[in-house]
């Protein structure tokens, strides 16, 4: 698969992945009816309600990128947006990351509020000069007079069996950059109500969409978001807390029910926001269950673990029974389809990673 | 189509020749005193234009500042002045006070002072394609100007820039100051062609390459670019061929890489000489609006030199007020620990 990667290319991707359903189910209930409460959809479907409803309420929000146009995207998300919405809001650019992430940062100057997608995680680091020292920094540059209201859309994390640079996870890198908050949705609620939410922010927000959650359904309740800001607690425990984002959470949620079996009743919080990271909720879960493990797919070294780990030792260390674990990639290169299972934190290893935890005796 | 701009656009007016000669000796003698302000120690570091004073000078005079919008590197002090930004809020930037200093870009539509040359030559066809978007009659609609140098020609943004606006057809004018040097490398190490206006052929748009050291062409040059831009016809590339007299900046040595008599050889006529001579053989001024000229020029300059020197630094929170529109909780406790902390308040 190349910059090139067509929708075939994808769809034999996603029959490699376990967990995925086929994608001519989830194309259903794409616009679901207006008077439904909750409705059953994919995290691709809520996202791609999610930027039509935007497109509607604001006509200054704007969405380009590589093949977002006519294709609606390579992974579908801003499907039918150009029929419904025009050529000149939903656009496609020249192959071009450095490009589409500057013209975002002239477009915020002219008063537009920018969706522009970065087609794979791995094709940000082209445009990382202009993440970091333009969108990042103009409106702190102007004092405030300009500001950069871009949500910077990236298909992210491994899982869906893709060639090199089709599957990072850059949270870390980004989170680093003052200017930029970062966030990542675990389901198809949240996807649709965080997607919603930060593409009304003045500030420039970096959407991680975990693209092997895309074709997995859930719940939707369309008019109740509940909080769009901070962590969340997706199951309540007492003995240990998860601590987990994106793809990570669904993850998470299946190794607590299986220690569930066992007696132990973990905690999954669901993170969110990984820019800036709730540490009150991190604190009131912890508090409550004194133990904490965090899973992330990024590498170990400098990853956003260790902050987590941080805020957990200075908000909670005295009342901590064990130090608090990390759960993660490892510090190699993303790994290629055939290796990815050894390197994304599986069941096992975070079950062992509990274990050690659970057992952890002071010397 | 050879775009063929001195000879189609308008003459000036003696009025407008006589307003650019007091621009041009305005230009000179502030910069010249910013390097003295700076060996004085009253700033720690300016980066001079002498010698380009008539492309800066020439292009942001063809501006209109209320539809049109320009996008800086760091050393377009002249443009800045000819588009009427105030000085001692531009000069704050090189008095280490304020990145992008303290002028207002979205009133002045200057855009922010930036040292990561090509960055902002994408933006400029971002703001560009949204006044296509705008949906405004054309004569409404604003002109992006970017400025770089051959240096900045090299750097992968500008091609990206010229084939997005190509694509796009974006009303954007890339005028390229060839000023001769990147720091201590020469144009010919660093264009391959040895021109920026040549490249525009490859994406399908109008070019010219003027004398960056004739005011007057550069000013005619500027304005069919620009309402060849506003008229929907696309974007345009101007190289003004222009030489760097002195150094980089006032950090830079460039006796390092070439000698006082190549400097002067290829710099070829002084810009400012030039126009006064033109205009005196012309009879449009005399030795008395010469002098006078420069008793305004250093009157202004005496002005921006005390706003300079009044520059206080900024409050320290600002460096904290400044980062988001919406602060985050994390942000607003580390300012908080940092007032408590600090014996500045």
């Amino acid at each position: 698969m190349s910059e090139h990667t067509t929708a075939s290319d994808l769809d034999a991707a996603q029959d490699n992945t376990v967990e995925t359903d086929t994608q001519q189910q989830s194309r259903e209930n794409v616009f679901p009816s207006e008077t439904a409460k909750t409705t059953t959809m994919s995290m691709q479907a809520a996202l791609n309600l999610a930027l039509s409803e935007t497109l509607e309420d604001n006509p200054k929000t704007v969405i380009f990128g590589e093949d977002v146009g006519k294709l609606g995207g390579v992974f579908r998300i801003t499907d039918g947006l150009q029929t419904k919405f025009g050529a000149d809001r939903v656009f496609d650019t020249p192959l071009a990351e450095s490009g589409i992430l500057g013209m975002s940062v002239g477009l915020a100057m002219a008063g537009f509020h920018p969706i522009p997608e970065v087609q794979f995680d791995g094709f940000a680091y082209p445009a990382i000069n202009q993440i970091v020292c333009q969108i990042g920094r103009m409106n702190y540059r102007s004092r405030g007079t300009m500001p950069m209201p871009i949500t910077l859309r990236v298909p992210s994390f491994g899982g869906i069996r893709a060639p090199e640079h089709h599957g990072e996870s850059l949270e870390a890198l980004f989170a680093h950059v003052p200017g930029l908050k970062v966030v990542s949705p675990s389901s198809p609620h949240e996807a649709y109500h965080l997607l919603k939410h930060s593409a009304t922010r003045p500030d420039p927000v970096i959407f991680m969409e975990p693209k092997s959650r895309y074709w997995q359904k859930g719940e939707v309740d369309l008019k109740n978001a509940g909080s769009v800001e901070g962590s969340k607690v997706v199951r309540p425990g007492k003995h240990l807390t998860l601590v987990a984002w994106g793809a990570m959470v669904a993850r998470c949620l299946q190794v607590a029910e299986l220690a569930a079996e066992d007696g132990i009743e973990i905690e999954v919080l669901d993170l969110r926001w990984l820019k800036p990271i709730d540490a009150g909720g991190l604190a009131a879960s912890v508090a409550k269950t004194r133990r904490a493990v965090v899973v992330h797919e990024a590498p170990r070294t400098s990853g956003l673990g260790a902050e987590v780990a941080a805020l957990i030792s200075e908000q909670c260390f005295g009342t901590l029974k064990a130090p608090v674990e990390r759960i993660t990639g490892f510090d190699v290169p993303y790994p290629s389809g055939d290796l990815e299972d050894e390197y994304i934190p599986n069941i096992d290893r975070i079950l062992f990673g509990i274990q050690r935890v659970l057992e952890y005796r002071r010397g | 189509m050879v775009f063929n701009a001195p000879t189609q656009h308008p003459s000036l007016t003696e009025d407008e020749l006589r307003e650019l000669y007091r621009l041009l000796v305005t230009v000179r003698h502030l910069d010249t005193s910013a390097i003295a302000w700076q060996r004085q120690g009253l700033i720690p570091g300016y980066a001079p234009e002498f010698g380009q004073e008539a492309a800066q000078v020439g292009s942001g005079y063809a501006v209109d500042p209320t539809l049109d919008f320009v996008f800086p590197t760091y050393r377009e002090m002249g443009v800045a002045r000819a588009m009427g930004v105030d000085m001692v809020e531009y000069m704050s930037t090189h008095k280490a006070t304020w990145h992008g200093g303290l002028y207002n870009p979205a009133e002045t539509h200057l855009a922010p002072i930036q040292a990561v040359v090509a960055g902002s030559v994408l933006h400029a066809v971002g703001w560009a394609h949204g006044q296509t978007l705008s949906g405004l009659p054309l004569e409404q609609r604003g002109v992006a100007l970017t400025y770089f140098g051959d240096g900045a020609s090299s750097q992968g943004d500008v091609h990206e820039a010229m084939n997005f606006a190509a694509v796009m057809k974006a009303p954007v004018v890339f005028f390229s100051q060839n000023n001769g040097w990147a720091i201590s490398v020469p144009t010919e190490s660093q264009v391959a062609g040895g021109s920026v206006a040549a490249r525009a052929a490859g994406y399908g748009m109008e070019s010219v390459r003027i004398d960056g050291n004739d005011v007057e062409a550069v000013v005619r040059a500027t304005r069919q670019a620009i309402d060849h831009a506003r008229a929907g016809h696309g974007p345009v590339v101007i190289e003004a061929m222009t030489y760097r007299r002195g150094p980089h900046s006032t950090s830079d040595d460039p006796g390092r890489y070439r000698t006082l008599e190549d400097e002067r050889s290829d710099g070829g006529e002084d810009p400012v000489t030039r126009l006064r001579t033109r205009l005196l053989d012309a009879g449009i001024i005399d030795e008395a609006f010469i002098a006078e000229s420069l008793e305004a020029a250093k009157a202004e300059e005496e002005s921006i030199r005390n706003g300079v020197v009044a520059l206080e630094p900024r409050p320290g929170n600002e460096m904290f007020d400044f980062v988001f529109q919406e602060p985050t909780q994390a942000l607003k406790a580390q300012a908080a620990a940092w007032r408590e902390e600090s014996e500045h308040v």
